[in-house]
């Protein structure tokens, strides 16, 4: 699995940390979404689809 | 056997949501998603905000690409409108005439803008909905000094009129309400938002909207209703406009479901715990009006973030459902794929966020319909705030202005059930005390 961000659109909502704090963590100054790991381990692979789907601002993009 | 498609009604943010989740979780069998719009999916909170603006154009909005479209396996029916549906045999009508049964159905058709007698064919009267809405708005805007009048104060006026100062224009934001934003945040909150608006060169009138003036068929102002809140302001009961935005709220697009007693469509489509209307048939978005389990009454919100929650858990509970239902499995069995998903309450905690100018709230639980609100401004020139908001003792919602996210997440966990009150307003001092 592969994360790409278009950080552009992030409206810092924080749901992607919410749900996978391991991958994703937000700026402190603006709350922009930061990528902690472009290639999680399996492990974490559920919790960065639903990162992906419940984006408000559609930013995350998954490739598998 | 060949299995009955799953339809999802509506197109946008929730609609796409809950067909994504049922491929994700292992339908395999036909699936149909509608939408009234010509437009592929694309996302609606940023019409009031960069398209409005300019900063960003159409493409940028789609919410997810053809190829990721393409991968769905869709049978998808943009520019169709679902006329009807009869629930006992989960039979949708399209306007082609055509009738689809289906073996399970998802409502998510959001909401119509409301609009004002006498506004319809006017040019430069406009509302802000869809994305052929803010494009004609925007379209309308083009170059500076427009004297544009919005009618309606809450969330979508307000950062209209922060897009249109920002453009150069002339903005009245009128309202029924003194205070904008007051019923969704609250009057100190609102109040604050009213400096910032004030600030920018917004002019802020309270009053009720008569009629419009015209003149071959053009806006060319806006007539206020005698005896208005404030009556140092009767003097000037027109306001003179080339562009109106009415920004009056909505209402849930339940017509096309007809009288089916089956259904309750008051105020929304009324679900249960797990978003279900009725055997088989689902809703989840701003259309959906659902038995909150945390909050113990339905509740029914416009908000981005609920539309893809509830999305996901509409389609989980309805597989959950097929998968249980008693008769013939066959068809089910062959067009699903690994370990049927659980039923499960739809308990989410509710969030929203509004950007105007350079101030962001962001809000968690329930903040609209409280009963006491404690607000703690904690920087009124740099608009940091935090308010509290609760509900027969208990607080119930949360809204931060201008604080750090790691603040704003706290403040989530601490509201995500009802918390005694009091026991939530030490948390809320002992969680910003260090911003």
């Amino acid at each position: 699995m592969k994360i790409t961000l278009d950080a552009d659109k992030c409206c810092a909502a924080g749901q992607c940390v919410l749900v996978a704090p391991e991958v994703f963590d937000q700026r402190d100054e603006d709350g922009i979404v930061v990528l902690l790991d472009a290639e999680p381990p399996a492990g974490q692979h559920d919790a960065v689809r639903e990162a992906a789907a419940i984006c408000p601002a559609a930013v995350i993009e998954v490739h598998e | 056997m060949t299995a009955r498609p799953l339809a999802v009604v509506g197109a946008s943010a929730a609609g796409l949501a809950a067909a994504e989740a049922l491929r994700r979780l292992g339908w395999r069998g036909p699936l149909t998603l509608i939408g009234d719009e010509p437009h592929l999916p694309y996302d609606r909170p940023p019409l009031s905000k960069q398209l409005l603006h300019g900063a960003w154009e159409p493409e940028r909005l789609l919410l997810r690409s053809k190829d990721q479209l393409a991968a769905l396996a869709l049978d998808l029916r943009l520019g169709t409108r679902a006329t009807g549906l009869d629930a006992a045999t989960r039979t949708l009508t399209l306007d082609n005439g055509e009738t689809l049964p289906c073996a399970g159905v998802i409502i998510a058709t959001g909401v119509a803008a409301r609009t004002l007698p006498g506004a319809e064919g006017l040019t430069g009267v406009h509302t802000l909905r869809t994305l052929d809405d803010a494009l004609a708005l925007r379209a309308r805007l083009t170059g500076t000094g427009h004297r544009l009048v919005i009618v309606g104060n809450g969330v979508l006026g307000c950062e209209a009129a922060a897009v249109a100062r920002e453009l150069g224009h002339d903005v009245t934001l009128v309202g029924v309400e003194p205070i904008p934003m007051a019923a969704a945040v609250g009057t100190e909150i609102g109040e604050l938002l009213a400096e910032e608006h004030r600030a920018h060169g917004v002019t802020l009138r309270t009053a009720a909207v008569a009629g419009f003036d015209t003149s071959g068929g053009a806006v060319t102002g806006v007539r206020l209703a005698e005896g208005e809140a404030d009556a140092r302001e009767r003097e000037g009961t027109r306001l003179p406009a080339d562009t109106v935005l009415l920004a009056i709220g909505s209402t849930p697009a339940v017509g096309w479901l007809g009288d089916d007693p089956a259904l309750d469509t008051t105020d929304g489509l009324r679900c249960d715990a797990y978003c279900a209307a009725a055997p088989g048939i689902y809703a989840a978005g701003d259309v959906a009006r659902w038995e909150h389990p945390v909050h113990g009454r339905p509740v029914r919100f416009e908000h981005r973030m609920n539309a893809s929650e509830q999305g996901m858990a509409a389609a989980r509970n309805l597989l959950a459902e097929l998968a249980a239902e008693e008769g013939d499995q066959s068809a089910f069995a062959d067009a699903f794929e690994g370990a049927p998903p659980e039923r499960r309450p739809f308990a989410p905690v509710p969030y929203f966020w509004s950007d105007q100018y350079a101030v962001k709230l962001q809000a968690y639980g329930l903040t609209a319909g409280a009963d006491r609100i404690e607000t703690t401004v904690l920087d009124r020139a740099g608009r940091r705030a935090v308010a509290l908001y609760g509900r027969d003792g208990h607080a119930v919602g949360v809204l931060a202005a201008g604080l750090p996210p790691r603040q704003v997440r706290g403040l989530r966990a601490l509201i995500a059930a009802p918390v005694p009150w009091e026991e939530a307003r030490e948390r809320v001092r002992a969680a910003t005390a260090t911003g």
